[in-house]
């Protein structure tokens, strides 16, 4: 296998054996990203020269007999939505086209302690507001899977990358699914840790009781070497959890004997495409037949969820996505004679129709009168959806879903915004009540790959991986390569 | 003519003196180059979170304490949402649906009464930048230049009831807060420099209404002064509409100084939807009653029970009392004064007497008085002892200013004892009869006038040094018998 | 609850942004799609639900008063459109 398409801890164990050099490593993957970028277009910012520097200070640690961490010299994408000291920091926009950060996202340092090494920047949705990564500013990524297809997202880029063999890992961040829908439709890992487990200090702020930072990734014990370094309090996060940091790579057993399982029936009827549904009960089955106990559940407040997530994330935007005017930094509107127009030009110019969108829905939702009757009343029914979750969890260890109703879908589909939506039905409950969630490969739909979704109980990670690693090594999902079929 | 009542409510921010902003530890210092005290939290840079200073929360408790208030045991921030270019997230970070402090009081006393002021609620919230205009004024200005050392500092706004009648009432109320905010040391609450600053609310109704007026919110409020003259002003306005048969409008208006005028921010009303939520990048502010007992227990002496201390121990009228205590540093001194004499009511009439006449004339703070509480203490002795007379212990005053040594020294070094001894003084007053037979002659025939006279001549003869009351009775003594 | 196109410019307003002429329509008609559906939670019985600000059960997270050194000068101007005697300089500001 080419070795852009390998692990990281595959591609580990080869630098600490000295087969390859960091170097060696992070050319072919330029080599690959020059032969193939043209059609996936999974990256904003590529940093060719930095990397090749980093990978060379690595080679030499190596060569002078240091011990090197399971990131060390493994060269990752990083989604661009996350300040990277050095590289531009765009969010797919207009209005951050030229911005040059002035600090590193926490989760950026704990990467840069590991000595591992930085591509570049990955494409995703403007302002990670979207579900196929065709709101950037810049480009649409291509699904390695079929080319005409979208990647989903709002982590596209990375997932595309991974798929591609465009990075050996990558981060993504996810609002509402925007790790494990992509992670999904470009069949890697992606998994979503529970709210707080990673700090968000340097993730630019979409939705932040909602946001959450992770790995992207080509199978579960790579998902594990990530979170050992970008997990733990953070002193510039509030909401990061003051917990304990196990290693999660000493959960990764073979072992679901006693598990109990829930099926969360919502999820398997109308919205989902039957052969998705189908592709879950079978993951279903597999873990029965590993050891685990299979139970229906319900989480009855599901049919609100979609809802209240689009009252609840746009309003949140609304304030997050304030300071993009025009004064500290970022594009600017030249023309206009007072600050106020100045502003009200820089960010109508500055960003895309579905960031003003969700700006306007959000700013409505909280305005005077709506407050109660939209905002408040979202985060009551917020309320009712956790204790759905903590129902089930009295019964079940993890819950099994789809990860997204659908296979990706075809680029430029022209759906209206609410039926796009409606197909995050799946995620965005997990981001409600801050569980942990994964998307593991479970199933092939017309050469396209289908994802299942785990959903763990607050800060159990620990059960996911181990259920998702048992599953990976009973199955072969994970193997298949994208084909770069199809045309844009 | 319709009487009318004034109606008045005020929104006080005070800044805290932390050594570190409300979210990030960017130091509060003032007056350096612009833009040089921020980092990416204060900056509003993509990805920066908020982390809450403890001191302020601290500050904010003692001061809820201080003025009486229900210290709430659950409260939260919220985003009050605007875009100004000084606002660099384009929302502050202020306490809305659930303050720390609700339902405290303040006393204040006007024309020597006594009333109550109720106070709403006290609200921890960061504060914004600064703009600096390229004009005189922001309205002739093209440009403007934002500096964000500002931003971030922490503030509480406390807000009154609507119990104030008068401008007076409004001053006194302002000068209490300001000696609160001193005395739990919060806030240095110098109006002037901005670290407390004022909206008011006013109204008025015609007597016997019983509904308030409506009101207008009065911002840019920076000085007593201008509080009171903006008041007034503004009451004046509000009577010749309703006497015009009309009505007021409910707004914004904006105080300028210079004209002593208030003028109306009609673009400000457009915008006013701040549209609060709570905000979800803060953990929520739990305090148990064992924090609040603590910091009860931390609390310093408050000015109205040093007041009642100070009538009650050292035997000053309540008017007196109020006067020293109102600043902090002079009450302090006053203290130290007392502490150095048994004639505390003297140096309270020093202290209010020539002290201040000393401050006023220089302009400076006690806290640049150049005699030693020590020394001043020593001198109202002096003079309470019958060592120097009133007149002298002014020119001892004088000379300490210059030089502060201990009086005892200085009335030694300048020979202004006073002269007590009944020999001495016996034998200028023996001298000065002689040198008078007139008088004498007079007042022996009764006109008690020529003692005066008589008087003078002694104490011209001791060069003032002689004990006027024993020259007045040896006098009397030796023509009368 | 319908969302007039007056509706629309007012948030816009709100919300510091033009509507562009060819965009007002159809956010008009999205904005009311979405409101529609939002119908939905009227089914729901939310009497005495506490409302969940905070995913995480913490409190009291704090920071203590200890100055940390921010970013140079340099760095905080690093992005600025525009500067002006060491601020960032804006057009006329109307209060």
């Amino acid at each position: 296998m080419a070795l852009y398409n390998e692990t990281v801890h595959e591609l580990h164990e080869k630098l600490t054996k000295k087969e390859i050099s960091s170097v060696e490593l992070t050319n072919a993957v330029y080599d690959r990203i020059d032969e193939v970028e043209d059609q996936v277009k999974a990256y904003i910012t590529l940093d060719k020269e930095g990397a090749l520097k980093k990978a060379a200070q690595v080679d030499a640690r190596i060569a002078a007999g240091e011990a090197i961490k399971p990131l060390t010299g493994v060269p990752g994408a990083i989604k661009d939505n996350i300040s990277l000291k050095g590289m531009r920091l765009t969010c797919a926009s207009k209005i951050l086209e030229n911005f040059q950060p002035i600090y590193d996202a926490h989760v950026i340092e704990n990467l840069r302690k590991d000595d591992t090494v930085f591509l570049g920047k990955t494409n995703m949705d403007e302002f990670a507001m979207g579900s196929t990564t065709e709101t950037s500013y810049f480009q649409s990524t291509s699904n390695p899977w079929d080319l005409s297809r979208v990647p989903g997202g709002s982590s596209g880029g990375s997932a595309a990358a991974i798929a591609a063999g465009e990075a050996i890992w990558s981060l993504g961040s996810d609002t509402g699914g925007s790790i494990r829908q992509p992670a999904s439709f470009n069949g890697c890992v992606g998994i979503k840790p529970t709210y707080g487990r990673v700090s968000r200090y340097g993730c630019i702020a979409f939705a932040s009781s909602l946001d959450q930072i992770g790995p992207i990734v080509r199978d579960v014990t790579d998902a594990a070497i990530v979170l050992n370094t970008i997990c733990g309090v953070d002193a510039h996060d509030s909401t990061s959890a003051n917990v304990p940091v196990p290693d999660f790579t000493k959960a990764l057993k073979q072992d679901v004997k006693g598990m109990t399982i829930g099926l969360p029936k919502e999820f398997f009827g109308k919205g989902t495409d039957p052969k998705v549904a189908e592709q879950i009960k079978l993951t279903a089955k597999k873990f029965e037949e590993l050891g685990a106990h299979v139970v229906e559940v319900s989480l009855p407040h599901t049919e609100y969820a979609v809802i209240t997530y689009y009252i609840i994330a746009p309003a949140e935007a609304s304030a997050n996505l304030g300071r993009f005017d025009g004064v500290r930094y970022g594009y600017r509107n030249m023309q206009a004679q007072s600050a106020p127009e100045m502003m009200a030009a820089t960010r109508t110019e500055g960003f895309g129709q579905e960031v003003r969108r969700r700006i306007m829905l959000g700013t409505y939702v909280l305005s005077s009168g709506y407050y109660d009757a939209y905002y408040n009343k979202a985060m009551q029914v917020r309320t009712l959806i956790r204790q759905d979750y903590q129902k089930a969890f009295e019964q079940c260890d993890l819950l099994l879903t789809p990860t997204s109703p659908v296979v990706a879908y075809p680029l430029d589909a022209k759906m209206d915004p609410l039926t796009i939506y409606m197909l995050d039905v799946t995620t965005i409950p997990v981001n409600m009540a801050g569980l942990p969630g994964i998307s593991i490969p479970c199933g092939f739909i017309d050469h396209m790959p289908v994802g299942a979704q785990l959903i763990g109980k607050p800060l159990g990670e620990e059960t996911l991986l181990r259920a998702a690693y048992t599953f990976e090594q009973a199955t072969d999902f994970h193997k298949a390569v994208a084909p770069l079929g199809g045309k844009k | 003519m319709t009487e009318y009542i004034t109606v008045i409510g005020l929104e006080v921010h005070a800044e805290l003196k932390t050594k570190t902003k409300a979210f990030c530890s960017c130091s509060t210092e003032f007056g350096s180059e612009p833009n040089t005290h921020v980092c990416p939290v204060c900056l509003g840079m993509p990805g920066a979170l908020p982390v809450m200073n403890k001191q302020m929360v601290e500050f904010a408790l003692r001061f809820g304490l201080a003025l009486n208030c229900d210290i709430q045991h659950y409260s939260k921030f919220d985003r009050k949402n605007y875009y100004y270019p000084d606002l660099a997230k384009a929302y502050q970070i202020s306490q809305f649906y659930q303050p720390i402090a609700l339902n405290g009081h303040v006393d204040i006393t006007v024309d020597g009464k006594k009333k109550r002021i109720g106070i709403t609620r006290i609200h921890m919230e960061e504060d914004a930048g600064k703009l600096v205009h390229s004009g005189a004024t922001i309205s002739t200005s093209d440009s403007s230049a934002v500096d964000y050392n500002r931003a971030g500092v922490p503030l509480i706004e406390i807000v009154s009831e609507p119990d104030m009648r008068s401008a007076a009432e409004a001053r006194a109320y302002m000068e209490k807060l300001r000696s609160y905010l001193q005395y739990t040391e919060v806030c240095d609450g110098k109006m002037e420099e901005g670290s407390m600053r004022c909206d008011a609310n006013i109204s008025i109704m015609p007597e016997g209404a019983k509904e308030f007026g409506t009101r207008a919110e009065i911002k840019n409020l920076n000085s007593f002064k201008a509080l009171e003259r903006a008041i007034e002003y503004e009451v004046e306005r509000q009577k010749e509409i309703l006497e015009d048969g009309g009505h007021v409008v409910q707004e914004t208006r904006t105080w300028d100084d210079a004209q002593g005028m208030t003028f109306s921010m009609r673009s400000k009303e457009e915008a006013h939807d701040y549209r609060y939520f709570p905000e979800p990048d803060l953990a929520p502010i739990i305090i148990d009653d064992a924090w609040i007992e603590k910091a009860k227990s931390e609390l310093p002496e408050l000015p109205d029970a040093k007041k009642e201390r100070l009538m009650k121990e050292k035997g000053l009228d309540e008017y007196n009392a109020e006067l020293i205590v109102a600043d902090k540093k002079f009450a302090a001194y006053f203290d130290e004064a007392a502490a150095a004499t048994d004639d505390a009511k003297g140096v309270a009439n020093w202290m209010l007497g020539d002290v201040s006449a000393y401050l006023n004339a220089n302009n400076v703070t006690i806290a640049d008085f150049p005699i030693s509480p020590k020394h001043l203490g020593e001198m109202v002795t002096l003079v309470k002892k019958g060592v120097l007379s009133s007149k002298l212990a002014k020119k001892v005053f004088a000379e300490m200013l210059k030089n502060d040594k201990a009086p005892v020294e200085l009335v030694k070094e300048l020979g202004l004892e006073q002269v007590s001894d009944a020999g001495a003084i016996q034998a200028m007053v023996d001298e000065v009869l002689a040198a008078n037979p007139q008088s004498v002659a007079d007042i022996k025939a009764g006109k008690d006038k020529a003692i005066g006279f008589l008087v003078g001549q002694v104490m011209k003869k001791s060069r003032g040094k002689a004990n006027p009351g024993m020259v007045n009775q040896m006098i009397k003594k030796s023509i009368l018998g | 609850m319908s969302i007039t196109a007056k509706d629309v410019k007012h948030i816009a307003t709100l919300s510091r942004l033009n509507v562009p002429a060819d965009e007002l329509d159809k956010f008009q008609e999205q904005f009311n799609q979405i409101l529609n559906y939002a119908e939905i939670l009227k089914k729901v019985d939310t009497t005495g639900i506490e409302p969940s600000p905070y995913v995480l059960p913490t409190s009291n997270v704090f920071r203590e008063d200890v100055p940390q050194p921010g970013v140079t000068h340099e760095e905080a101007m690093k992005n600025a459109p525009e500067e002006h005697n060491g601020g960032f300089k804006v057009p006329r500001v109307i209060e």
